[in-house]
Order: C-alpha cells, then structure tokens, then sequence
C-alpha cells in the first residue's frame, strides 16, 4: 500500500493539473477557429466553444502513461487504449454527425484492447450472495459495457456542467468503493478520472465555458466502464450512475428505438424568465429533465444541482452495496 | 427534492441486489450434461437464455414503476 501513495499524488496531480491548464488553450484554439455552438438554454444567444474532449483525453492518458510506468500492468494499458479509442469515435461523431447505430457498434470494437489483454475476471460479483462463474457470457458483457457506458454517459449531457459533474460525483464513490473492496490499483485509476473530470467541470459548470461534445462524454463514460471491468466492480459501478442509467431507459422506453439525440424533439421549452419546463409535444421522449420539471419549472442550475443530488444518493448506495460485498449471506 | 426519483432509484437498486441473487443461488450453479465437449456451450447457453428472460422480467417491473412514478408527478 505504501508503495501506492507516491505514485497515485504524481498520477492524480498530473490528472488534475494537466486539464485545468490545458482547457484554457482549448477554448481559445476553438474560438478562434470558430469551432462553437449556440447554448440553447440561454436567453442571449451564448456561443460556447465545442467539443472539449482534446483537454480530458490528454489528462487522462498522461496521468495513466504515468502509472503505467511505475505498475506496468496489463489493466492500465487496457484502460489507456479503450479510452483512446473510444475519444477517436467521439471526435469522428463531433466532427460529423453519424447515425443512432454508429456510436454502439463502433465503441463495441473499443472494448477490444480489454478482451486481447485479459484485463478482466469473468467472475461477476454481487453484494451478499457472492460471485457466479459466466466466461463467455462475461466477454460479451465487456462488448456490451463499454458502448452503454460511453452512450449512457453522453446521453447525461444536456446542460451545463452535467456530465462533467455527475461523472466527477460516480467515480469518487467508484473509487471509495474499490478501496473499500481493496483494489488500491485500481482505486486510484479511478480518481485519475474523477480529478481529470473534476478539473474539467470548473470550466464545464454553468455558465459554460466549453462543452465536452461526443468526444469528451464518451471518454468519460468508456474510461469508468473500462475502469469497472479491470476492477471486478461492474454491479456497483452500474449502481453509482443509476440516475444516468434511469435517463437512457426513460428516453429508450419512450422512443422505443436507438437514435441519434440530435435527431429527436426536444423534451424541455423555456418559460417567459427563461426556466426550463417540460414541452406539451406528445411524441416527445420522456427524460430524467423531463421528469425533474415535470412538477413545476427550473432553472438550468437547478436541475443540474437536482441530478448531482441524485447523482450523491446514487453514490452512497453504491458504497453500501461495496461493504455489502464482504458479506455472504 | 424529487422524492419519487429517489424512490425509483432506491427500487433500482433493490431489484440489482435481487437479481444478482437470483443470478448466484439458482442460474450459477446449473448444469446440464449431454454430448461431451457440448457441455460447456449447452450450459452457457441456458444460463444466457435465463439471464435474459430475468432482464426481461426487470425491465418490465422498472417500467411499471417508472409509469407508476410519472403519473404521481403528473398529478401532484
């Protein structure tokens, strides 16, 4: 364990500090080139720059290339590759956009370098009943985790500082989780992504600066489904972003097919002072916004604040579910 | 405070735990021996079928819940 410490400071520090000065640079390199997008929920027409993916992915691998160095263990490389190929998928989507089947399928071949490197346990580990052997199932749960992790997370991002918040808040709790379980390696691999993400969520926040785009969601959500892969820890990762996972099966339920976001109506209209409140268009999906606003109008901070809230309650339950893990019934 | 969205989630994860239950008592420890070098794939193969009638049966009771908890915010 003590071994640990001196590498996870360096690793984390590089996390953090390498996204908070790098997107600055990012912001202006997209301004300047014109590479921004109109922020919808503003009442002034607001043009943020788009998609900050560049910042995250740069923080990420560098800070995880350092851990390599000092443990060079087949699950970091895993995670470094999956999460690189998974950031080439967002920015092909940012720069064009593809149809609703192009991002599962082809974030599916991003589980690849995870399979060839064995950087998995096919057991599947639950609270208090223990774990069930499943090999092959297992491999095709792999190939099925890392595109709904990326789409679950991508789908989350729907206002300022959502996805960049929500995913700082899952992998904090993944990672009190996986020292609980006392997997430290992969513990800190963890809070590699939750300072990567924290970092990015001080220019992601409302009002916006910079919006992560595909590029920088998808990074997001494939490195924390990487992550709980090599971690054994696949039931409580899915419990820690339950209320991103209830988004993805509202919308999924209610559209009843696999689309491209951009592609549906919009779910939310504003009021008079510029609130967000949930649209009288009947063949609008259903959404966790949606439900949040159904009662009375918010505003865009405020559901925001209602998602981390969810989002923090998601998180103590799945360090529960962690001590949970210790006990056999 | 969106009670029923927490209530939903708290059902979530209620339903997880059952199920991974289910998954290791009864599916986990299945066996079905018939022809030889058959036996690994017949037994994965079962034990997916179940897994999947099991997703099924959740994805159903969370869609009970989720109309249940839309129609109490709608008439609130």
């Amino acid at each position: 364990m003590e071994q640990l410490i001196i590498p996870a400071i360096i690793a984390i520090a590089v996390a953090f500090f390498s996204v908070y000065g790098l997107t600055p640079f990012v912001i202006r390199a997209l301004e300047k080139r014109n590479i921004t997008v109109v922020d919808v929920n503003k009442k002034q027409k607001t043009m943020v720059a788009r998609p900050g993916g560049l910042s995250i992915i740069v923080g990420m691998e560098l800070s995880l290339i350092i851990l390599y160095i000092f443990f060079p263990i087949s699950e970091i490389l895993a995670v470094i590759l999956t999460t690189f190929f998974a950031f080439i998928v967002g920015i092909i989507d940012d720069k064009k956009t593809m149809g609703g089947w192009f991002k599962p399928v082809a974030l599916a071949f991003c589980s690849a370098p995870i399979l060839l490197l064995g950087a998995y346990d096919s057991n599947l580990a639950f609270p208090l009943f223990g774990t069930v052997q499943i090999p092959l199932l297992y491999m095709a749960l792999v190939v099925f985790m890392i595109p709904i992790m990326g789409n679950t997370i991508n789908s989350i991002d729907v206002l300022n500082g959502v996805a960049s918040g929500f995913i700082t808040i899952a992998s904090f709790a993944l990672s009190a989780c996986l020292f609980i379980i006392q997997n430290y390696e992969v513990g800190i691999i963890c809070l590699c992504l939750a300072f990567s993400s924290l970092a990015f969520y001080k220019y992601h926040k409302f009002p916006s600066k910079i919006f992560p785009g595909d590029s920088g969601a998808i990074t997001f959500g494939v490195a924390y489904g990487g992550i709980a892969i090599i971690g054994g820890v696949e039931v409580i990762s899915a419990i820690a972003i339950l209320p991103a996972i209830i988004n993805s099966f509202l919308f999924l339920s209610s559209v009843k097919k696999i689309v491209e976001h951009r592609e549906i109506k919009n779910p939310v209209t504003h009021t008079d002072d510029w609130k967000l409140q949930s649209t009288s268009e009947k063949h609008a999906p259903i959404t966790l916004v949606r439900l949040l606003i159904a009662k009375k109008p918010l505003t865009e901070k405020q559901i925001g604040y209602e998602i981390f809230k969810l989002g923090i309650f998601s998180g103590i339950l799945a360090i529960i579910t962690a001590f949970m893990m210790g006990v056999n019934i | 405070m969106s009670l029923p969205l927490f209530s939903f989630i708290f059902a979530m994860w209620v339903l997880i735990i059952i199920g991974g239950g289910l998954m290791v008592v009864f599916i986990g420890p299945l066996s079905f021996s018939g022809d030889g070098q058959l036996d690994p794939l017949i037994n994965s193969g079962v034990k997916v079928l179940i897994a999947m009638i099991l997703i099924f049966i959740w994805v159903l009771t969370l869609l009970k819940i989720k109309n249940w908890i839309f129609r109490k915010i709608v008439n609130s």
